[in-house]
């Protein structure tokens, strides 16, 4: 004779829990941390790498990169002379919390302010495992068409930044801009977005400015929860 | 996709709750899975099959509910069950439209012995 058992959990509520243990071992450092995602080729390490020029002499960084099997990512963080870790998923989807807790421990903390974790190129599996960030930024490019909003709308409700990348390239690409907006529009009305190009460096002044702003921004309020 | 590492996740939950009360034997899983979820049904089972072998949960029925992607519209207020890509408001056609079911990712219960 079988027994039901009420349980109510959420299946990735192990992760979550880690997630947040992440999250106030990167508070308790003052390390703001970012977790980047987006398609297979969406240019996030060009991104990264021009953006960690950008902050360059503003901002104390690290780099944890997610990949399936090499450290070609991390290495070009190396070359920029930044830390930086590489996590190989070994053929796993997603970055999860246990990933980036092993990672966080070859980071020198007492010295950053921003963390940028690139997780793997994926539009699915990332959103749905926390990793203890204090934001999520997507990086969407141009060549992959207006209609991704519609086709992975997990991926752009979960964000809290969208950058529209490789915008050098529209003159040569069918993109409806307005099609694509709304898109986003109803996924995650007001979204902060960025167009830019990494190559040609247009429009990353914008996305640098305002990350420097958000991170003071952030560690003041952490400075005032400290002092009440 | 990520089923194994989710199927790695429900199994340790039904394992933990089996254990509270000295179960012998799960004999079934039900879960609930919001169709923005982005899981397969088949796939899950598939993973099942083999990570419960040699546990109390192998051949423990999975019972996959799944919960429709329910939305409400914020301008006039109607819930709806989207069916085009574009999600719009059927009634007034408005884009101010909020999830309000449909990601769901959870174990409900577990049945055991």
């Amino acid at each position: 004779m079988s027994t039901r058992i009420q349980v109510i959990e959420k299946i990735l509520s192990a992760n979550d829990e880690l997630a947040e243990i992440i999250r106030q071992q990167f508070d308790s450092a003052g390390i703001y941390a970012i977790n980047i995602m987006a398609s297979p080729g969406a240019g996030k390490t060009t991104f990264i790498i021009k953006l960690l020029e950008a902050l360059h002499n503003r901002l104390r960084m690290g780099v944890i990169e997610g990949d399936l099997a090499s450290s070609i990512d991390a290495d070009k963080a190396k070359e920029a002379g930044l830390p930086a870790v590489q996590i190989n998923t070994g053929g796993e989807c997603h970055l999860d919390a246990v990933m980036v807790a092993s990672a966080m421990a070859s980071l020198p903390l007492d010295n950053l302010d921003l963390v940028i974790i690139e997780n793997v190129g994926n539009l699915v599996c990332p959103i749905n495992f926390k990793i203890g960030s204090h934001m999520n930024m997507l990086v969407a490019s141009i060549p992959e068409g207006d209609d991704k909003p519609y086709k992975y709308p997990g991926a752009y409700r979960g964000v809290d930044a969208l950058v529209i990348s490789k915008i050098d390239l529209i003159p040569y690409i069918t993109f409806n801009m307005d099609y694509f907006r709304k898109g986003v529009e109803i996924l995650n009305p007001g979204l902060v977005t960025f167009p830019l190009s990494a190559k040609t460096g247009e429009g990353m002044e914008f996305v640098a400015d305002w990350l420097v702003s958000k991170v003071i921004e952030w560690k003041s309020n952490l400075l005032d929860d400290h002092i009440s | 996709m990520h089923e194994l590492a989710v199927t790695q996740s429900i199994l340790s939950i039904a394992l933990e709750n089996a254990r509270k009360v000295d179960a012998k034997q799960i004999t079934g899983i039900n879960l609930l899975i919001g169709q923005m979820a982005s899981l397969v049904d088949d796939s899950i089972q598939f993973y099942w099959d083999i990570i419960s072998e040699g546990t109390i949960a192998l051949g423990a029925k999975l019972n996959i509910e799944r919960i429709p992607t329910e939305m409400r519209c914020y301008d006039c207020g109607i819930l709806f069950f989207p069916n085009s890509e574009t999600f719009d408001c059927p009634a007034c056609g408005s884009i101010r439209v909020q999830v309000i079911h449909g990601d769901e990712m959870r174990v409900d219960s577990i049945d055991v012995e």
